[in-house]
């Protein structure tokens, strides 16, 4: 799957989370500046392993949209 | 149900530690907690146990059986359901059931048991916490979820307890409460500060899943969709928990019966509190199909329908 289509699907997921336009999302959006704190990324990294069939394991490492578009692809490839 | 007078704000805590209002509202949707400032947990388990024994018309030396459930009990024996019995005066036996938040659900499938067996007419089960007495007030982590207070109900025989599901994945790496170290002079392990340890984000994925499966569960063993229930009662552990919950398994909000902002996480006494408001304020009626969910340390799970 390319990154393109992960950030798609990421962008889609995290938007339905914190109500925002999915275009807004860019991988080099970070999580602080959308508000989204460490149970919304539990929260959407529980959406992510239900749309990607992977385990996601959550780290204080996942600063931006970015970084966990690289962490599926990892995961996915 | 009873809840100490005393209630704490957000601001109030902004005091203690570094937070505030706007973050704990936002984090776990919270607006303030009672607090005890001379209540007992036995104390506070017996005056809701009256209260529900006005309520139902029932003597204490009527029952047949006491069970309780604390994580923060005022000692380790007598248990807190001995101490309830005194109170009450009542002759019945009476023993604790431990399943951490979840506990009230183990002590309505406990008591299923005892009906089934035709060993019972009347029980009284109790809810009760202290948890005031076992955060870590300088970790804003939890001290700003939990509250105190007391929940209670007195069972009949009868067939309104229809399905129940109750999990279990023992563990403690997620949720800990460890008891007091003691002082004995020979021990060489290690000594931890017997205060709550929660991984957050570990306790947040646990429980969506849990409540989402056990709902589940219920629907499917049962044939229902949640038009056909008047109320989900959830232990009120983490509004966002409840909020993440309700959207995965497409059910509205607005069924899930939320006071978590009025009394905060009062663990055991969580779920018979939500349910006694519920059904002093009028909204249950007979013959109404609910269920009860709950989730926490052990880890222990466990929801259960019935026709009120």
């Amino acid at each position: 799957m390319t990154n393109e289509k992960i950030l798609e699907t990421l962008a889609s997921i995290i938007a339905d989370k914190i109500d925002t336009d999915a275009a807004e999302i860019k991988p080099e959006t970070t999580f602080e500046e959308l508000g989204i704190d460490s149970l919304d990324i539990t929260d959407i990294a529980m959406s992510v392993e239900d749309a990607f069939g992977i385990e996601v394991e959550v780290s204080g490492e996942l600063k931006s949209v970015g970084d966990l578009v690289n962490l599926v692809a990892s995961l996915t490839a | 149900m009873y809840v100490p007078p005393h209630t704490v704000t957000n601001d109030d805590l902004s005091a203690l530690v570094e937070t505030n209002d706007e973050w704990i509202r936002r984090r776990v949707g919270i607006a303030e907690r009672h607090i005890a400032v001379t209540e007992s947990t036995a104390g506070m388990a017996a005056a809701a146990a009256r209260n529900a024994l006005d309520n139902a018309g029932i003597a204490a030396e009527d029952l047949d059986l006491i069970l309780c459930a604390t994580v923060s009990a005022d000692n380790v024996s007598p248990s807190l359901a001995c101490m309830v019995q005194a109170a009450l005066g009542a002759v019945c036996p009476a023993y604790d059931i431990n399943a951490a938040c979840s506990a009230f659900l183990f002590l309505l499938e406990t008591a299923a048991g005892w009906f089934a067996r035709g060993r019972a007419k009347k029980i009284l089960v109790v809810g009760s916490e202290r948890m005031s007495r076992i955060v870590d007030w300088s970790d804003r982590g939890t001290c700003v979820i939990f509250g105190d207070g007391a929940g209670a109900a007195v069972l009949g025989a009868g067939d309104g307890y229809l399905d129940s599901v109750i999990t279990v994945r023992g563990g403690d790496s997620v949720i800990k409460i460890p008891c007091s170290a003691g002082k004995s002079p020979f021990w060489q392990g290690s000594c931890e500060e017997p205060y709550i340890q929660m991984n957050g984000q570990e306790t947040f994925k646990y429980a969506v899943n849990a409540m989402c499966g056990d709902i589940q569960t219920l629907f499917n063993r049962n044939g229902l969709t949640h038009d056909d229930l008047a109320w989900i009662v959830p232990h009120q552990a983490n509004y966002r928990i409840i909020e993440s919950a309700a959207k995965r398994s497409g059910i509205p909000q607005e069924k899930f019966y939320l006071n978590i902002d009025r009394v905060g996480n009062t663990s055991s006494a969580s779920v018979p509190i939500a349910l006694d408001e519920l059904n002093r304020s009028g909204r249950l009626q007979r013959g109404d199909k609910i269920i009860l969910t709950a989730f926490g340390g052990g880890l222990a799970n466990a929801a259960c329908l019935l026709t009120w």
